[in-house]
């Protein structure tokens, strides 16, 4: 029932909306190419002389990016397909920061907990593979 | 008792067919929903190649080390096709939206030629690390390296595939329903691939540099 009046609404917004959406991108290309050609300033001359603010600093410009690129390029909103695009997306990104943080965060203790192998331990070994 | 049963048996195909209506009059029905899960699984895909690469990252095994052989300047280059690619796709969408065939044609082989230079230099980039022994068996750090910025060249390449193909069908066929439907998913590849490439110059590049 309100399925078509809701359409017949939409169509006029849709069609004066195309000046609106090429603002929207010609923002968003701006913001990305800025977004892009800092990182790699603040790494190719580093001017910051203290490595681990580039680090984050530039950790910190990507997830911007991220969020500029999916926002003006993807059109991502709340509306979206109902908003099950936002859905998915918010889903897919839990996934993703716990998939890379949980690997590597593990990963790091592990080899952070077998390091340090003594020297006689290493020697008690070969002994014990010598002798058999 | 049965007058309740006709009624609801009655009223479920009226409620469907309405909203199937509605879903065809939206434009692409759920295609678009589709190739989003789609694109979010592929997103996975990344995620577990950049953990693995987060993992090994170190484990150079005394083999070369991102400061030895990342060319940051080629990099940014690449860089730089990539995004422009993706500006010169978004550039074509106003065309598509408003059926003119020639103005998209145009933006979409620039979008394809950009695409083909991002392919051509990430290839010399390979090429130029094999002859310095920088090859894949190297060390752990160098297998993740190319299986990540691999896999990402890979779907670049299945995309400008996907560009010809669809240079040819606008080519014959206009700007007609299907084409803009399967437009729409080509642009939303094209610009979730530049996506991941931020993950790459970022994670991969740029701190490979500054460890």
């Amino acid at each position: 029932m309100s399925n078509p009046s809701h359409h017949t609404a939409a169509h006029p917004e849709h069609t004066q909306g195309s000046a609106h959406n090429s603002r929207h991108f010609w923002i968003g290309s701006i913001l990305a190419i800025v977004l892009t050609a800092v990182p790699f300033w603040l790494v190719m001359t580093g001017v910051l002389r203290d490595m681990q603010t580039t680090a984050i600093l530039i950790f910190a410009l990507a997830l911007i990016q991220i969020v500029v690129h999916v926002v003006f390029f993807l059109h991502l909103d709340t509306r979206s397909e109902g908003g099950w695009t936002l859905l998915a997306f918010l889903f897919t990104a839990v996934i993703v920061v716990l998939t890379i943080g949980g690997s590597i965060w593990v990963m790091y203790h592990l080899n952070a907990n077998m390091m340090p192998m003594p020297a006689d331990g290493v020697a008690q070994m070969h002994d014990m593979s010598g002798n058999h | 008792m049965s007058d309740a049963i006709t009624e609801t048996a009655a009223a479920a195909p009226v409620w469907h067919v309405t909203e199937e209506h509605a879903h065809e009059h939206g434009g692409s029905g759920p295609t678009i929903l589709g190739f989003w899960i789609y694109l979010m699984s592929d997103a996975l895909i990344f995620a577990s190649l950049f953990a693995m690469f987060g993992v090994v990252s170190t484990s150079f095994a005394g083999g070369p080390q991102p400061r030895d052989i990342f060319d940051l300047p080629l990099v940014a280059l690449n860089t730089a096709f990539l995004l422009a690619s993706s500006i010169t796709f978004g550039a074509a969408i106003p065309h598509i939206e408003q059926g003119r065939v020639g103005p998209t044609r145009a933006w979409l082989a620039i979008t394809g030629l950009l695409g083909a230079a991002f392919v051509g230099i990430e290839l010399y980039e390979f090429a130029h690390l094999f002859a310095e022994g920088a090859t894949p068996q190297r060390s752990a750090f160098l297998s993740a390296f190319y299986t990540l910025v691999g896999t990402h060249g890979a779907h670049v390449t299945v995309g400008l595939i996907w560009i010809t193909v669809m240079l040819v069908q606008v080519g014959q066929r206009g700007l007609i329903p299907e084409n803009r439907r399967r437009l729409m998913c080509l642009s939303m590849f094209w610009h979730f691939l530049d996506i991941i490439w931020i993950g790459v110059f970022t994670f991969v590049y740029l701190f490979g540099v500054i460890r």
